[in-house]
């Protein structure tokens, strides 16, 4: 399509068209701590930090809520419990009410079990329906992709990803900054 | 620590046991660490993705061979049973429960402990068990799924099973949401699908990981898709940790829910020996009893074969150990209470059952060899030097797995085969399907355990790594000293 790569290592080649982000990688879990702190202060809101595993405290170097999965669970917690209760309700007191050992035909204790056992379905499935969807998945391509050393992201490496979609992105006064905390490997990132 | 002197201070060669004693005490106190010999993050991702990057070893070929021929025997005994009738097996009017529900309480035994171990240990930050984690959800899953299979065919007509959902059909039927079976029904369903849901999103960040790394193009596909695209974001990782955390407190519900709903099946009957409220945390202490025995089965061999001792160390073991005695003595205890509640109600068919028939009647030798197996063998763990040889301790969590299956059989059929009336007495004696049926089942879950090693990380890399010193933000990196564990702020 075009000529011009999609990755171009700073100071050097060809700038991709259209910018997605500048990275820098970092040596450790601390220097990236301290980085994130630095770039959360500079106000930045479009950016990530990139680690092969969670390192604990991060969110809160970056400056993140507290994730919103909690809610889900909650909700999905809520979808079992009613959707139970109507279900049994319905189909024992209603639609096919059965005599069973003289018990009431609504029994809310013996319906406790199902109940229970429904609420925990519905919250395991929106929780990981939120784990998924809030993390921005599935997803079949990402514009990091195209750099090679970035799939070093999920075994040793250690990145910090400012996007130019950023108000306060600037393409010099960021890599400078990147530069300054102590990033190498600065790569301008391309998208399409 | 004023009490201990300083290591630099020569030691009192007048005092020189008291210094030996302080030592020793020091060496106590020091932690062991959750991965050994200082081992760095990449070298942890290297390690466990080789045992799906490097061609399968000769013994695996072997134990795939011998556990698919197993699994055969499975398939083609429930075959029969399905096209014959559940006469196939050795139940009847007097015990008309019999092996098909004693494997059924066995296996769903062993998945407790992956949950158990996955999630009870998560929500109590005991970090040592991210190295065993993966492993036993895995075994939680197949053991369930080898659960499912007995219920499932035991009810005779299998293609009516469906009636047990509660789905709109061509009868206007509806089960009957008051009983304990149908219970079990959602009970097994449930914990089925919440542990893959929780086994899974533990494995996105590795796959992921394997993804980034393997050459095989068919295999990295197939990590691509089950990864769903991850990158390790911090703004991913966020919501992973909740989540995770959330599916662990779901989880925890969901052991002591499915081991409640379980023993229902039992306690709300009127039978001797099976009508009591103690059965509740017996099914649980029993249940992660059997599961910590299978898992000490798994992973001595893995971790020796695929050499994996410095993640899966000994510490592990010994602390699988130390779960096993405690569940054990749980199990003694109970077993010591269900004597006295017999004795002490008053109750002649309760005192009978318990009392007389299990220990002096027909089926006494189940009972001598659960009682030996269960509550005298895994009292040798109470030996540092047993706990921490793997071997050994594979050897011995042998008996009180065969135990927990002893147990019950003890319960289920030494309780129906005599009940109130006389007259309607019996016997059960096993036919050889019932046997090759339950063996049969080992062989499914050996085998989806084998194929489960061979292409997933048997070990949660991402996790692992998260407990390195070096992933601690908040102290120099390298500097790796051995009393550091337990560090979270």
């Amino acid at each position: 399509m075009t000529d011009t790569p999609l990755v171009c290592s700073v100071g050097s080649g060809q700038m991709p068209k259209k910018l997605y982000a500048v990275a820098a990688e970092f040596a450790n879990p601390t220097a990236l701590y301290e980085a994130a702190e630095k770039v959360r202060d500079h106000g930045f809101r479009s950016w990530d930090c990139y680690t092969p595993y969670a390192i604990h405290g991060l969110d809160k170097a970056m400056g993140l809520k507290k994730s919103w999965v909690g809610v889900c669970t909650l909700v999905g917690g809520l979808h079992g419990l009613i959707g139970g209760f109507l279900l049994v309700t319905i189909t024992s007191v209603y639609i096919y009410p059965m005599d069973t050992q003289g018990k009431p035909y609504f029994s809310l204790p013996a319906f406790v079990p199902i109940l229970d056992l429904l609420t925990i379905m519905l919250a395991a499935i929106f929780t990981l329906k939120g784990i998924i969807l809030l993390s921005g998945l599935p997803r079949l391509h990402h514009p990091l992709w195209e750099w090679d050393l970035f799939s070093r992201a999920t075994h040793d490496k250690f990145f910090v990803v400012i996007e130019a979609k950023d108000p306060r992105f600037d393409e010099k006064a960021t890599v400078d900054l990147l530069q300054e905390m102590g990033g190498t490997n600065l790569t301008f990132i391309g998208e399409e | 620590m004023s009490y201990f002197t300083p290591s630099t201070v020569p030691a009192d060669p007048l005092n020189r046991h008291e210094s030996a004693e302080i030592a020793r005490a020091r060496q106590e106190l020091i932690r062991e660490p959750y991965v050994n010999n200082e081992r760095s993050a990449a070298w942890v991702g290297d390690h466990i993705a080789s045992v799906v990057e490097n061609p399968a070893p000769l013994w695996w070929w072997i134990a795939v061979g011998i556990a698919g021929g197993v699994a055969s025997l499975a398939g083609v005994c429930i075959l029969y049973l399905i096209t014959t009738g559940v006469g196939v097996w050795g139940e009847n009017k007097a015990a008309n429960w019999a092996w098909d529900i004693t494997n059924f309480v066995f296996w769903i035994g062993i998945g407790h402990a992956g949950t158990m171990i996955a999630a009870i240990l998560y929500l109590t930050r005991q970090r040592w068990a991210s190295g065993i984690n993966r492993a036993a959800e895995a075994m939680t899953i197949f053991a369930v799924m080898c659960a499912g299979v007995f219920p499932a065919v035991h009810v005779g007509r299998v293609w009516f099973a469906w009636y047990m959902a509660p789905i709109p059909n061509g009868n206007a039927i509806w089960p009957n949401f008051r009983s304990p079976l149908l219970w079990d029904v959602f009970a097994v369903n449930t914990y089925l699908g919440v542990s893959i849901m929780f086994w899974y999103v533990g494995l996105i960040p590795d796959a992921a990981a394997m993804r980034d790394r393997i050459k095989n193009k068919i295999l990295k596909y197939f990590y691509a898709v089950i990864c769903l695209g991850w990158r390790g974001s911090a703004r991913q990782w966020a919501n992973y940790e909740f989540g995770y955390l959330m599916l662990a407190g779901i989880a925890t519900l969901l052991v002591i829910t499915t081991c409640t709903v379980v023993s229902s099946d039992f306690s709300t009957s009127v039978i001797p020996g099976w009508h009591g409220t103690i059965f509740i945390p017996y099914f649980g202490v029993g249940a992660i009893y059997g599961g910590f025995c299978m898992l000490i089965i798994l992973l001595v061999p893995i971790r020796q074969y695929y050499k994996l001792q410095d993640i899966v160390t000994l510490r592990h073991i010994d602390l699988c150990c130390r779960y096993t005695l405690l569940m054990g003595l749980f199990v003694a205890y109970i077993y010591g209470m269900e004597f006295f509640i017999a004795y002490y109600s008053g109750n002649p068919n309760e005192s009978f059952t318990l009392l007389h028939d299990r220990i002096f009647g027909p089926y006494w030798l189940t009972w001598d060899l659960m009682m030996i197996f269960n509550c005298v063998i895994p009292q040798l763990f109470w030996s540092k030097r047993v706990r921490r040889t793997p071997w050994l301790a594979f050897f011995i969590v042998l008996f009180p797995s065969i135990g927990m299956w002893l147990e019950r059989y003890v319960i289920i059929v030494s309780s129906i085969h005599r009940d109130f009336l006389p007259s309607s007495w019996g016997m059960f004696y096993p036919t050889y399907i019932d046997v090759l049926t339950f063996t049969g089942t080992f062989g499914i879950f050996f085998l989806m355990y084998l194929l489960f090693i061979r292409f997933l990380p048997v070990i949660a890399i991402a996790e692992v790594r998260s407990v390195l010193p070096e992933a601690n933000p908040h102290q120099p990196p390298v500097v790796i000293e051995h009393n550091q564990g337990g560090s979270h702020d």
